[in-house]
């Protein structure tokens, strides 16, 4: 029966979806341009973002494999020191997509035991984005790209200290 | 570990790795839909924000960075453009550092992964960073070029 119960149970992220539905098919009603609009560009957005999905996924598996609790702490936890943050400086730089598609894996390495300092590292410096600097030089130059990136590291770091001084680690 | 552990060991990893997907998917849908609809509405205004004050440009680039959201790279177009419409650098760095680093939208989920007081104060931290850092790039630049 409970089990049962459980199967019936909408999770608060279905529930979340639905909402939303709801509002696409309210605002359809009043101006079905702009949502059929609105829907084609999330397409091409999450389109894109499919493949990183199925990187992220794949990452999660392995991380589930290999990453043990142990592992995790050993290069990314409280006694990891200096390699520590240039792991979470490199990989933050090399891992490319929207950071809210890494947040389900940073949580799994979290639970694991990844400092919090390290996870801000990490995002922060999902910021040099070396596909993006084509662009960046294109519309703002050579220096200001090279100064930003530069500038983007090093505040990582100060990040990451400040973060880890005021959002304590839980293990 | 001999091969069936080995099997059982990929199945579970592959499983739970399968029940984190059917968490994050649909809040990531949702959030996407729900945020294509408001930037429909929220894009042709960015210019008209700005009054080329230099102490409140950079404020208002911050703000319109964090409640934006889309992929990076459309950050450096819209700043780009931006610049061509006489938008200060300084202001547009401001913008572009927040569209990238704060993520007001994304906050539930970051919330629900990474804990409340971690979403919080990262992304406090890098709304003020965004500011410091615009003014730390454009004076070093200002100095390199003037040096």
């Amino acid at each position: 029966m409970d089990k049962i119960k459980n199967h019936n149970k909408i999770s608060g992220s279905v529930k979340f979806l639905i909402i939303v539905l709801i509002i696409y098919s309210a605002t359809a009603l009043l101006n079905f341009s702009i949502t059929e609009k609105a829907f084609l560009n999330f397409l091409q957005m999450f389109i894109k973002i499919v493949p990183i999905l199925t990187i992220i996924f794949a990452t999660m598996i392995l991380v589930n494999l290999y990453f043990t609790k142990d592992r995790i702490r050993k290069y990314l936890g409280a006694k990891s020191g200096i390699k520590g943050w240039l792991y979470a400086i490199i990989s933050g730089i090399l891992f490319s997509g929207p950071p809210y598609v890494f947040f389900p894996l940073l949580g799994e390495l979290k639970k694991g035991g990844m400092k919090n300092s390290l996870l801000a590292v990490f995002l922060y410096n999902r910021n040099v984005k070396i596909p993006f600097l084509p662009v960046t030089i294109y519309y703002f130059g050579l220096s200001f790209t090279v100064v930003l990136s530069l500038y983007i590291v090093i505040f990582s770091i100060l990040n990451g200290k400040i973060i880890g001084w005021l959002v304590k680690d839980e293990f | 570990m001999n091969s069936i552990s080995k099997q059982t060991t990929l199945k579970m990893s592959f499983l739970k790795a399968l029940k984190a997907l059917k968490n994050f998917l649909p809040i990531i849908i949702g959030m996407l839909l729900l945020i294509n609809l408001i930037n429909l509405f929220a894009n042709s205004y960015y210019s008209k924000l700005f009054t080329n004050n230099p102490i409140l440009d950079p404020l208002i680039g911050a703000l319109a960075g964090s409640l934006s959201f889309g992929i990076p790279i459309t950050s450096y177009i819209v700043g780009g453009e931006l610049l061509k419409e006489g938008i200060s650098l300084i202001a547009i760095t401001a913008f572009i550092m927040t569209w990238t680093t704060v993520g007001v939208a994304m906050l539930p989920l970051e919330t629900k992964f990474l804990g409340k007081k971690f979403a919080i104060v990262r992304n406090i931290l890098n709304f003020i960073f965004a500011i410091i850092i615009s003014i730390l790039v454009i004076s070093t630049l200002t100095f390199l070029h003037n040096g």
